[in-house]
C-alpha cells in the first residue's frame, strides 16, 4: 500500500564530498542504507559490524584532550525527547558536540507539545527548519515511524514506548564484544520485565543477528507472545537463565507495574527474579553483567553485583557516546 | 401494487411511518422493466437471466409476465452485470449529530450507494449518544433530505452508553429505532445486558453487542500476539472478545431472546457461536470485510489505518472467519464503517482512534478475495449482504419478491477497481485498502425504484441512469 510506504527507505544516497573522522581512519565514507535508524531490523550484520568498528575508532576521540572532530560541522542536529531522560540524551548531545553538530535539545514540557499541538504538527514545523538529522524520544512504539514518514531528516529512534531502543542495543553489542572479543556463540541472558522493555527488544534483534544463543527470563506476567518465534530460549527460571551464561543483562524493573497485577512485591520480585552473588556464581567465571540504567538496587539487582568486578555497567556508558558518534557519523554519510 | 409499499416511508420503510409517504407517490405509476440481466436471489431460489419489473418503486413482477409490460421503460441490463436483492449494511457510523467532521449522514449515504448498499444501519455513538427519540428523528429526517440510501438508525441500550441505566427502548423503537446497542463498547454489566435482551424482546429488536471485556483489554491497542510484541504494542487479547461472546450467547439462551454479536474477530468467538447455535440459542453474528482479508502482519509500519476495534488478528482467525462465512456461522457482512478525520489518524498508533471506513471498498473487497477466490458464492455472499441483514434488523429486502420496495444493487463482478481513497464519497480516509487492485466492484445503485449511483467509471452502467 503506497501510503504506508516510507518514501525515503531504502534510497542509497551517495556523498559528494567524504568527511573524515580521524586523518586516515576511513577514508571513504561508508553509509548506511537505511534512511533512519528505527529498529535494529533496519541494518544488517555487516552495518552493525561497521557500526562497532566505527564506535571503536571514535572512542580514540574520547581519549584526546581536544575530544573534536570536525565530521559534522555545519550540520543541525535535533533532539526531540518527549520523555525525560538525563542518561541518553546527554550521551547523544555529547555525541553531537564531539563530531561538531549544531544540536539543538527540544524537551517536550518545553515545547507547544505541552499547548496541546501533535507530533506531527511539531514535526512538520520542525523540519521546515532543514534539520539533517532528529534523534527522537516518544512514550509511544512507532513514533519514530512517524516522524520518519513525515521529515527528509534522518531520524534515530532513542526509545519508542514498549519498541526499541536501537542505540542501546549498539553500545551492549560493542562492550560485549570489547569484554569478550566477539559475539557469535556465546551465550546471552536477559532477565526481567522482558514485556515493556525496548532494551529487551533490539538486543534480542542485534544478538540474534549476530549469531549470539539469548536466552529470556522473566515473570510470566511479562512475557512477550510467541517469543521463541525470535528463536531464544524462554524461561522463568532465573537459575536456569544463568546457568553457563557468559553475559547477563538485567532489565529495569518499573514498580508502577505492580499496579498492573503484573507482580506483587518487590520483596517477591528480587526472591524471584534479582541477581545475587550467589545466582551469579552459577555462570561463567568471567561472564560480565550489565544494565542499561537506572539501577533499582535491591530489586533487578543486588548492590553486591551492581558494584561488583563483573559488572561493565559504566563501560555501557562511555561506550554509549562512541556508538551514538559512529551512527550519527555514518546516517549523515548518506546526507546529501 | 404500489399500494403495496406506497404507504411506507421512503427512508426507514416503517408503516408506522406515515409522515414519509408523499415521496414515494412521486414514482407511482411509473414503470421500469429490466431486462435480460442475471438475477441472484437466493430467498426465490433465482440464478439465471430474467426480467425484472419495477412499479411505483415496487417489484410489480418477475420473469415472463414482466416482459408483457408495454408501456414501461425498458432498460436492457448489461451483459457482466449482475441484479441482487439490494445490500444492506447493518453495522455503520454516520457520524452525525455530533461528530460532522467525519462524516455525515448525507456524505455516509452517498458512500453507501457508491458502495453498492441500499440501506445502512447506524450506531449510537454519536454526540448526543441516540439515546433518545429526537436523536432517531434528526437521523431519519437528515437521511430524508439526503434521500439516497435508507438509514436505519440503532438506538442505544443504556442512556449515554454509559451501561447503566437502559435507554427508553420503546421510544426509540417508536421513532424508528431497529435495534439497540451500545456498539463502541461492551453492555459491561451482565445484569444490564440481560434486562436489555428481555426488554428489547418486546419489540423484536435485536440488541447488538460490540464484544470486548474492557478491563481485560485495558489499553490495548493491537491483537495480542507475535506481531504486537514485537512490536512493542499493548495488546488487545482475542480471549477480552470471547468472553463476552460466551456471556452473550449464555444470556441469549437463559432469556430466550436474539443477540447479534458484532464484528466478530476470533476463532474462538466462532466456536462459541456455532456451538450455540448448535444448540438453538438465537444467536447471530457479523464479520468486517477487513477483518476477513487483513492481518496483525499488516502493523509493520504503525500505519494507524490498520488499528481497529477489535484489533486485525492472525491468520488462523483470518481463516476460522471464512470457514464460517462459509458454513452458516456469520449470518452476515457488515463493514463497521468507521469514518475519522486524517489528522486525528496522523498520530502516533497508541493514540490515534480505532476504525476503518469500509462503505465504499466492501463490495469490491469481498468479490475478489471471497468469491472470485472461490471461498464463497455469489449466492452466499447475498445473503450475507442482503437477505440476512434484513431478517436479523427485520427490515424489508434481502429478496426481490412481487410487492417488496425495488431495491438493487446491481454488481459488475469482473470490473477491475483500483481503490483510490481520495475520490471516496464519504469524508473518510482511513482505509486499509488504499491502492489495492481489486476484481468487482458496484454497476448501480437502485433505491426504492429509483437509481441512487451509477458507476461513471462503467460505460455500460450509463442505462441505469434513468431508471426513477
Ligand atoms: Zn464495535
Ligand atoms: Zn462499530
Amino acid at each position: 500500500m503506497p501510503s504506508t510506504v516510507n518514501p525515503h527507505r531504502g534510497v542509497a544516497d551517495v556523498p559528494k564530498t567524504p568527511v573524515s573522522v580521524a586523518p586516515g581512519l576511513l577514508d571513504e565514507v561508508p553509509r548506511l542504507r537505511t534512511k533512519d535508524l528505527l529498529s535494529i531490523a533496519d541494518l544488517s550484520a555487516d552495518e552493525i559490524l561497521l557500526i562497532l568498528d566505527t564506535a571503536e575508532a571514535m572512542k580514540e576521540v574520547g581519549t584526546r584532550s581536544i575530544k573534536k572532530v570536525p565530521a559534522l560541522r555545519g550540520r543541525t542536529v535535533l533532539n526531540l525527547f518527549f520523555e525525560a531522560s538525563t542518561r541518553t540524551r546527554t550521551s547523544f548531545e555529547v555525541a553531537q558536540k564531539r563530531l561538531s553538530a549544531d544540536t539543538v535539545n527540544i524537551a517536550a514540557n518545553g515545547s507547544s507539545v505541552a499547548k496541546g499541538e501533535t507530533l506531527a504538527d511539531t514535526v512538520l514545523n520542525l523540519e521546515a527548519m532543514a534539520p539533517d538529522m532528529i534523534v527522537v524520544r516518544h512514550a509511544s512504539a512507532g513514533a519514530g515511524h512517524l516522524v520518519g514518514r513525515l521529515c527528509k531528516a534522518r531520524v534515530i529512534n532513542a526509545g519508542d514506548g514498549m519498541h526499541e531502543h536501537p542505540t542501546q542495543a549498539l553500545l551492549d553489542a560493542l562492550t560485549i564484544r570489547e569484554r569478550k572479543g566477539k559475539i557469535a556463540g556465546l551465550k546471552v541472558s536477559i532477565i526481567g520485565d522482558l514485556l515493556h522493555s525496548r532494551v529487551l527488544r533490539s538486543n534480542v534483534l542485534l544478538l540474534r543477528l549476530l549469531g549470539a544463543d539469548v536466552c529470556v527470563c522473566g515473570p510470566a506476567t511479562m512475557m512477550l507472545p510467541g517469543m521463541s518465534r525470535l528463536g531464544v530460549r524462554v524461561t522463568n527460571s532465573i537459575d536456569e537463565a544463568v546457568e553457563g551464561a557468559d553475559v547477563i543483562m538485567l532489565l529495569r524493573i518499573q514498580l508502577e507495574r505492580m499496579d498492573g497485577y503484573f507482580f506483587p512485591s518487590r520483596r517477591e520480585y528480587f526472591r524471584l527474579f534479582g541477581m545475587t552473588p550467589e545466582r551469579l556464581s552459577r555462570a561463567e567465571t568471567d561472564a560480565i553483567i550489565m544494565h542499561p540504567g537506572p539501577l533499582n538496587r535491591g530489586v533487578e539487582i543486588a548492590s553486591e553485583v551492581a558494584d561488583g568486578p563483573y559488572s561493565v555497567i559504566l563501560d555501557q556508558v562511555a561506550n554509549g557516546v562512541a556508538v551514538r558518534m559512529a551512527v550519527l557519523y555514518l546516517l549523515a554519510g548518506g546526507v546529501q | 401494487m404500489g399500494w403495496l409499499c406506497g404507504w411506507r416511508c421512503s427512508t426507514c420503510w416503517r408503516v408506522e411511518c406515515s409522515k414519509r409517504t408523499l415521496r414515494e407517490q412521486v414514482s407511482e405509476n411509473r414503470r421500469t422493466l429490466l431486462r435480460g440481466g442475471r438475477v441472484v436471489d437466493p430467498v426465490n431460489g433465482l440464478d439465471e437471466r430474467i426480467d425484472v419489473l419495477i412499479e411505483a418503486g415496487c417489484v410489480a413482477s418477475i420473469g415472463d409476465q414482466a416482459q408483457h409490460q408495454g408501456d414501461a421503460a425498458v432498460v436492457n441490463v448489461p451483459g457482466g452485470a449482475v441484479i441482487c436483492p439490494g445490500f444492506i449494511d447493518m453495522h455503520a457510523h454516520l457520524r452525525e449529530p455530533g461528530h460532522e467532521y467525519k462524516e455525515t449522514v448525507a456524505t455516509g449515504v452517498a458512500a453507501a450507494v457508491a458502495g453498492g448498499f441500499t440501506a445502512v444501519a447506524c450506531m449510537p455513538n454519536t454526540r448526543p449518544v441516540n439515546d433518545d427519540a429526537g436523536v432517531t428523528q434528526l437521523i431519519l429526517a437528515k437521511a430524508d433530505a439526503a434521500g439516497l440510501a435508507r438509514v436505519y438508525p440503532v438506538g442505544a441500550v443504556t442512556r449515554g452508553q454509559a451501561g447503566e441505566q437502559l435507554a427508553e427502548i420503546g421510544e426509540l423503537h417508536a421513532a424508528g429505532c431497529v435495534a439497540v446497542s451500545d456498539d463502541g463498547k461492551s453492555v459491561a454489566n451482565a445484569l444490564v445486558m440481560r434486562r436489555a435482551l428481555e426488554y428489547a424482546s418486546m419489540f423484536d429488536m435485536p440488541v447488538i453487542d460490540h464484544c470486548e471485556d474492557a478491563v481485560l483489554v485495558g489499553d490495548g491497542v493491537a491483537h495480542e500476539g507475535y506481531h504486537a510484541g514485537v512490536l512493542g504494542l499493548r495488546g488487545w487479547p482475542a480471549a477480552a472478545e470471547e468472553i463476552v461472546v460466551e456471556r452473550d450467547i449464555a444470556l441469549s439462551e437463559l432469556t430466550g431472546s436474539p443477540v447479534h454479536l458484532a464484528h466478530l474477530s476470533t476463532r474462538g468467538a466462532l466456536r462459541a457461536v456455532r456451538a450455540g447455535k448448535e444448540r438453538g440459542v438465537a444467536v447471530t453474528c457479523e464479520v468486517t470485510p477487513h477483518h476477513l482479508t487483513l492481518t496483525d502482519e499488516q502493523l509493520a509500519t504503525y500505519d494507524t489505518n490498520h488499528k481497529t476495534n477489535p484489533p486485525l488478528r492472525e491468520l488462523a482467525d483470518v481463516a476460522a472467519l471464512v470457514e464460517g462465512l462459509r458454513d452458516g456461522t456469520i449470518d452476515c457482512i457488515a463493514t463497521d464503517h468507521a469514518p475519522h478525520h486524517y489528522d486525528e489518524k496522523q498520530a502516533e498508533f497508541d493514540r490515534a482512534p480505532f476504525g476503518v471506513i469500509g462503505l465504499e471498498t466492501a463490495l469490491s473487497v469481498c468479490l475478489d478475495r471471497l468469491v472470485h477466490a472461490g471461498h464463497v458464492t455469489l449466492g452466499r455472499l447475498v445473503e450475507v449482504l442482503s437477505v440476512n441483514p434484513a431478517r436479523i434488523l427485520g427490515v424489508p429486502g434481502g429478496a426481490l419478491t412481487v410487492g417488496a420496495p425495488a431495491d438493487i444493487t446491481v454488481l459488475a463482478p469482473d470490473l477491475p477497481v483500483t481503490v483510490n481513497a481520495r475520490t471516496f464519497r464519504s469524508l473518510g480516509r482511513n482505509t486499509p485498502f488504499d491502492g489495492w487492485s481489486l476484481r468487482g466492484g458496484v454497476m448501480a445503485t437502485i433505491v426504492g425504484g429509483r437509481t441512487a449511483y451509477v458507476n461513471e467509471a462503467v460505460a455500460d452502467a450509463r442505462v441505469f441512469t434513468g431508471v426513477r
